[in-house]
């Protein structure tokens, strides 16, 4: 099967891979923020769905970005090991546990810990 | 050490639930626990959210939900915005770029509890046509 896309679809691709990309790069995170509420809006994505497709364009995106700060001299490469491993083991956990339960609780949850983070870093 | 490895953890909890590389813990964890300046934080999270977003991605695709060839063009067309982000990152100071993740969080923190609440209600009336 051929596939033929249509061309205002590529560039709504596009258009969320350099929001996510200018998004990532700038605050390093990896863009899901930005790339699953546009997927689910202007491409019709159910919510899980995007989630996963968000994550895969995310290792591209991230690790552009990592290359990028790298040429600053910016990256801890053995502090990104220690926290991206074992962080590795929490996703597997996540993923498994987001087939299973509602979320509901733990979103509350992290929020306030963003929130005090929030305070954290406006007060250093 | 051990503060890398449990920011780690719960970093990917995060990210394996709601989607997102981990980052939005991974900065202010490099940075408040770790002294990290929000450059290096910033930079150091990049490389860590590489192997948990490669495996959440593997993940999913096992359960059916990752659409291939849309998260490679997303991926690959997002090169432009990339650079044009990190290079806006370090031409801003510290103080400025450290104020604008706060509020970037505080935003993320307000979407999870509306997320949260909504999901509340749905679970009262679950079709909630044009909701989305």
């Amino acid at each position: 099967m051929a596939v033929r896309m249509p061309s205002e679809r590529a560039l709504k691709l596009m258009a969320i891979g350099t929001a996510a990309g200018l998004f990532s790069g700038l605050f390093g995170v990896g863009g899901g923020t930005v790339i699953v509420p546009l997927l689910v809006v202007w491409l019709g994505y159910e919510e899980r769905e995007a989630t996963g497709t968000s994550l895969a364009a995310i290792v591209f995106i991230a690790a552009f970005a990592a290359a990028v700060q790298g040429a600053y001299g910016n990256v801890h490469v053995l502090d990104a090991l220690l926290i991206g491993i074992p962080a590795v083991g929490g996703v597997l956990f996540g993923t498994w546990l987001q087939q299973r339960m509602h979320v509901r609780a733990l979103s509350l949850l992290f929020a306030a810990v963003l929130v005090a983070s929030a305070v954290e870093l406006l007060l250093e | 050490m051990i503060w890398l490895i449990l920011i780690g953890l719960a970093a990917g909890v995060l990210g394996g639930l709601l989607g997102v590389g981990g980052g939005v813990l991974f900065v202010p964890g490099l940075v408040i626990v770790v002294g990290l300046t929000q450059h290096e934080a910033e930079a150091t999270s990049l490389l860590a959210i590489v192997p948990v977003a490669l495996v959440g991605a593997v993940r999913q695709s096992r359960y059916g939900n990752v659409r291939q060839t849309d998260a490679l063009l997303v991926g690959l067309l997002s090169v432009a915005g990339v650079a044009g982000g990190v290079v806006l990152a370090n031409a801003l100071s510290g103080t400025a770029l450290r104020t604008g993740f706060a509020v970037l969080i505080l935003l993320i923190a307000a979407q999870l509890v509306r997320t949260a609440l909504r999901e509340g209600r749905e679970s009262v009336s679950p079709e909630e046509p044009g909701s989305r």
